[in-house]
């Protein structure tokens, strides 16, 4: 089929403005990353604009020096693994149950799990709830009680219900399968997709959150990596002897201000790698998954 | 004697279930605990809660916290910022993704699709101290990419951070940012799921791929626009909280003061915490939001056929 002049004045004007929308998103990327890898003279001086200035590793260097930033990631790797796994497992088996129409609860049981969408106690009431479980300040607080959101339980239900044919329940039935049975052989087996998504989205998430350990934690040992880096990023707050550890002669404040800078751009690259490595290997996954989540969800 | 006919039916009935009860037995004791216990919290609203005393040990005092929350200074001041940064957000940052889904499903060359949707979906996941990290590092006004190019054009620098005045515009619009790529996810399956022959009857008849956006492809997609549209406008009192927290300083107050920031310095950050009054606000914040999404719900119902229930 030939084009008409107007609809190739439209797919050209279209693939500019998608370009556009790609440089507005890429840029501010690549100039981070670009910075992170500059001398910090460079970073001060506004000299970077788009490739590295007189590459360095110096500011990586400096942030592997510091014990703080250290003790978060391993925090927040121990909490990220624990609630992933715990979250995934309680996820499928809300999701599976409530997926079955011929289940005789489905419809209270999810009546009450939507309605906490909706409305909710409150941060006063779940704080007094935590500290009466006595989870305050404890590795706990950081993985349980994030470990269970309605949104991905319908996502999953959602998926169940349109990947799994009844005819394949009908039939195993007839065969006497039991509903564990099904639920492990052939389920989970067909879910893999699903889990991988809502597994990515609370992963995501626990490495992400800082606001519950900001009000449950209060010994620095138990920080997750971003608590520490809103005292460095947004708080402009670092221990004086983290800095003067660097590879070059600290004498002038100048310096110590510029490798600073610098450290704030690796310290957004580090904090970001782990989960924007593992999302383009997923992508196809979950894009494929929240297309069916919502589309008749 | 036992009826049979019962016992017989219950019988059958716990056969027939008990596994998939038991599957689902924890989460929801889980939902249980983590979301229901807490509305039993609720009620210190309307007592002044001393630790000592307990929830339930409390004295009453009737609505004494709402009122004095409707009467201060406060009250006010976050209602309006809360309404007027979700609105900014919401009239910026609905269309954002709709066009880019629409302008995505246009797109005839795949390798370039599937690159713009890589790149524009990756800002989702980078956390919000992360976002606003580069977002004070990108606006610092001594050594900013934007003040930079500012001098560099011959301007003055700015101190974005400082002034209270940018302070919605950021938020907004380090939003968009964030968040159009994958926001733009549910509309392109949608746009996916526009019946095909749709278009080659359309083609046949010489429609322009323009027409066919106006005509076809965004009439298919408006009952998945008015269901979010539903969604956003009904939650329009839950402000993006960590963001504001993390943007917030002493300079720009009186812009980013918002109900559940005030909720969280009034009754967890404070020296004194107010747990009773804080939750008062709470409490003020959850009803608004729950009568708006009935509200927006009913108007959808009767308007069109899209509604949420």
């Amino acid at each position: 089929m030939r084009e008409s002049r107007s609809d190739r004045i439209f797919y050209m004007v279209n693939n500019i403005f998608l370009f556009i929308i790609l440089i507005i998103v890429l840029y501010p990327m690549i100039y981070i990353v670009s910075c992170s890898f500059s001398n910090p003279r460079s970073v001060t001086s506004g000299a970077v604009w788009l490739w590295p200035v007189e590459p360095t590793l110096l500011g990586y260097k400096t942030i592997f020096e510091n014990k703080d930033i250290l003790t978060g990631y391993t925090n927040s790797a121990y909490y990220t693994i624990c609630g992933t796994t715990l979250a995934v497992i309680l996820t499928v088996l809300a999701a599976y149950p409530l997926s079955r129409k011929d289940y005789a609860l489905r419809n209270p049981i999810m009546l009450i799990f939507t309605f906490t969408m909706f409305f909710g106690g409150g941060l006063i009431p779940t704080y007094l709830l935590m500290s009466n479980l006595g989870l305050i300040n404890t590795r706990a607080v950081m993985i349980i009680p994030g470990a269970l959101s309605v949104y991905n339980v319908i996502v999953t239900r959602t998926y169940f219900q349109s990947t799994i044919p009844i005819e394949l329940l009908e039939a195993s039935q007839i065969d006497g399968c039991s509903d564990f049975t099904f639920f492990r052989k052939v389920a989970l087996p067909l879910s893999k997709a699903i889990i991988a998504v809502i597994a990515l989205f609370y992963a995501v998430g626990y490495w992400n959150s800082y606001f519950s350990a900001l009000i449950y934690l209060h010994d620095r040992e138990k920080y997750p990596l971003q608590l520490f880096l809103r005292e460095i990023l947004i708080q402009n707050t670092i221990d004086a002897e983290a800095l003067s550890k660097g590879q070059m002669s600290i004498e002038d404040m100048a310096a110590r201000q510029s490798l600073f800078e610098l450290l704030k751009y690796s310290l957004i690259i580090v904090a970001s790698i782990p989960v924007l490595c593992i999302y383009p290997f997923i992508q196809k996954y979950f894009v494929k998954g929240v297309m069916i989540g919502s589309l008749k969800g | 004697m036992p009826d049979n006919k019962t016992y017989f039916y219950i019988k059958k009935w716990i056969d027939k279930n008990w596994q998939l009860t038991l599957m689902v037995i924890l989460p929801l004791s889980f939902i249980i605990l983590f979301h229901y216990v807490p509305m039993y919290g609720i009620q210190i609203a309307f007592k002044n809660y001393r630790a000592v005393d307990g929830i339930w040990g409390s004295k009453w005092v009737g609505f004494d916290h709402f009122i004095k929350f409707f009467k201060s200074y406060q009250f006010i001041r976050v209602t309006r910022n809360t309404i007027m940064l979700s609105l900014y957000s919401l009239i910026a940052g609905f269309p954002v993704p709709i066009i880019l889904a629409i302008a995505l499903n246009c797109c005839k060359n795949i390798k370039f699709k599937k690159t713009v949707q890589l790149v524009t979906y990756a800002p989702h996941f980078i956390s919000v101290v992360v976002l606003m990290g580069m977002v004070i590092q990108i606006l610092s006004p001594k050594y900013g990419l934007l003040n930079n190019l500012i001098k560099a054009l011959g301007g003055e620098e700015v101190l974005f951070m400082a002034e209270g005045r940018y302070f919605r515009s950021i938020y907004v619009w380090s939003g968009i940012w964030q968040n159009m790529g994958f926001s733009a996810i549910i509309y392109i399956s949608a746009l996916s799921s526009v019946d095909p022959t749709l278009h080659e009857a359309a083609i046949v008849d010489g429609a322009s791929r323009l027409k066919r956006v106006f005509y076809i492809d965004i009439p298919c997609i408006v009952p998945t626009i008015v269901i979010l549209l539903i969604l956003n406008l009904g939650s329009i009192m839950n402000v993006g909280f960590e963001k504001v927290l993390l943007l917030q300083n002493p300079t720009n107050t009186e812009y980013s003061e918002v109900i559940s920031t005030l909720i969280y310095k009034q009754g967890l950050a404070s020296a004194m915490p107010q747990y009773s009054y804080s939750t008062a606000i709470g409490i003020f914040n959850s009803l608004v939001n729950f009568f708006l999404i009935v509200g927006v719900n009913t108007i959808a119902r009767k308007l069109g056929e899209t509604s949420l229930w």
